[in-house]
């Protein structure tokens, strides 16, 4: 095998938490699904760091857990905020932004 | 042995060994991906992209990179999974997915749509990498990864990671502001109206009565029995399943006088 196998696996991942985004209800699966999407990125990046032999690829996947990690917390204040005035956290029944 | 590693890397192949851990982790993380797409339960699906989170943090160490290993199993799986835990268990703990399906034949439609594009995505990296050797890392890693990527942060990226540190307090004051509610000084009760409202007539001033322990079950599902011998319903906890007694557990267990 080469490094290219991980770029498979990546896609496999990625292609996976596309899938889950669609399919699921639960605000907080969506976002665990982006969470593996972003993740799947990140091997992306790594495997290409290695295959071109430079450090860039790493560095790009340091800074997407940074921005991952901010997203994170914002999306989840949004979810329980959303949560405190609705009591529910699926994403079909926030079909208002108002009330 | 360190001979044929380099010599490996040469040649744009990977060991033996990286090739038993990339086939025996990269199922797990196959595995893992797909068992939070079809958990049920919104906190087995955290649990199972813990693991598919702590597989890919091997993959990183194996291709090179332990600095983001060590960052992608300390804040993925450390924080922001515990991060996602605790608001499950403060918002969806039951909140499992409904089946109604508001667009009809939406999740064939997906599946179908998400094998598409995988089998774009790999016939297209095939024919794009196909030939292509890998460089490897030894050289660029040489004074140590941690200070190679130091290095470059601090040199040829350090507009953007000052720009991070901005992001990062933009999403901090973001979530204070999100998560905070404001109480006016109206809603506060004190002590003596909350006493009022306690024995108030409707309200049950007394602790709750426990679930019951008996001497032949010790289950919390178990309702406590009250003076009259009634059952108490509220007794027990809402979050436990409600089911029947098999015939086994209902039948006598020769305790009984």
């Amino acid at each position: 095998m080469t490094p290219d196998y991980y770029l498979v696996l990546a896609a496999i991942l990625f292609t996976i938490g596309a899938v889950g985004v669609l399919v699921r209800r639960n605000a907080i699966v969506l976002f665990m699904c982006i969470e593996l999407m972003l993740n799947a990125a990140n091997l992306t990046l790594v495997a290409f760091s290695r295959i071109t032999g430079t450090l860039d690829g790493q560095i790009m996947a340091f800074f997407v857990m940074v921005v991952a990690a901010a997203e994170v917390v914002i999306g989840l204040a949004i979810i329980m905020s959303i949560f405190r005035a609705r009591r529910s956290a699926s994403v079909d029944d926030s079909n208002l932004l108002k009330y | 042995m360190t001979a044929t590693v380099l010599a490996a890397e040469a040649a744009g192949r990977v060991s033996a060994g990286e090739a038993w851990a990339f086939w025996i982790l990269g199922a797990l993380a196959v595995v893992g991906a797909l068992g939070m797409v079809l958990a049920r339960n919104a906190v087995h699906s955290a649990l199972w992209l813990v693991v598919t989170m702590l597989c890919l943090g091997f993959f990183y160490v194996i291709n090179a990179a332990p600095f983001l290993g060590a960052v992608q199993i300390i804040v993925y799986t450390g924080a922001i999974m515990m991060l996602f835990l605790f608001v499950l268990m403060l918002v969806g703990r039951d909140a499992s997915d409904s089946l109604i399906e508001t667009l009809r034949g939406q999740r064939v439609v997906a599946v179908l749509l998400g094998l598409g594009f995988a089998g774009l995505v790999a016939t297209g990296l095939g024919r794009a990498l196909d030939g292509t050797t890998a460089v490897g890392l030894t050289e660029a890693n040489a004074p140590g990864n941690v200070q190679a990527i130091a290095g470059l942060l601090f040199s040829r990226y350090v507009l953007a990671f000052e720009i991070t540190s901005a992001l990062l307090i933009t999403a901090a004051v973001g979530a204070m502001v999100l998560a905070h509610v404001e109480r006016g000084k109206e809603d506060r009760s004190d002590q003596v109206e909350r006493m009022r409202q306690r024995f108030a007539p409707g309200s049950y001033p007394a602790p709750k009565a426990g679930p019951g322990v008996y001497a032949n079950t010790m289950s919390v599902a178990v309702p406590a029995r009250l003076p009259d011998g009634s059952q108490s319903e509220r007794s027990i906890s809402k979050i436990l399943p409600q089911r029947e007694l098999t015939a086994p557990e209902a039948a006598p267990k020769g305790t009984e006088k």
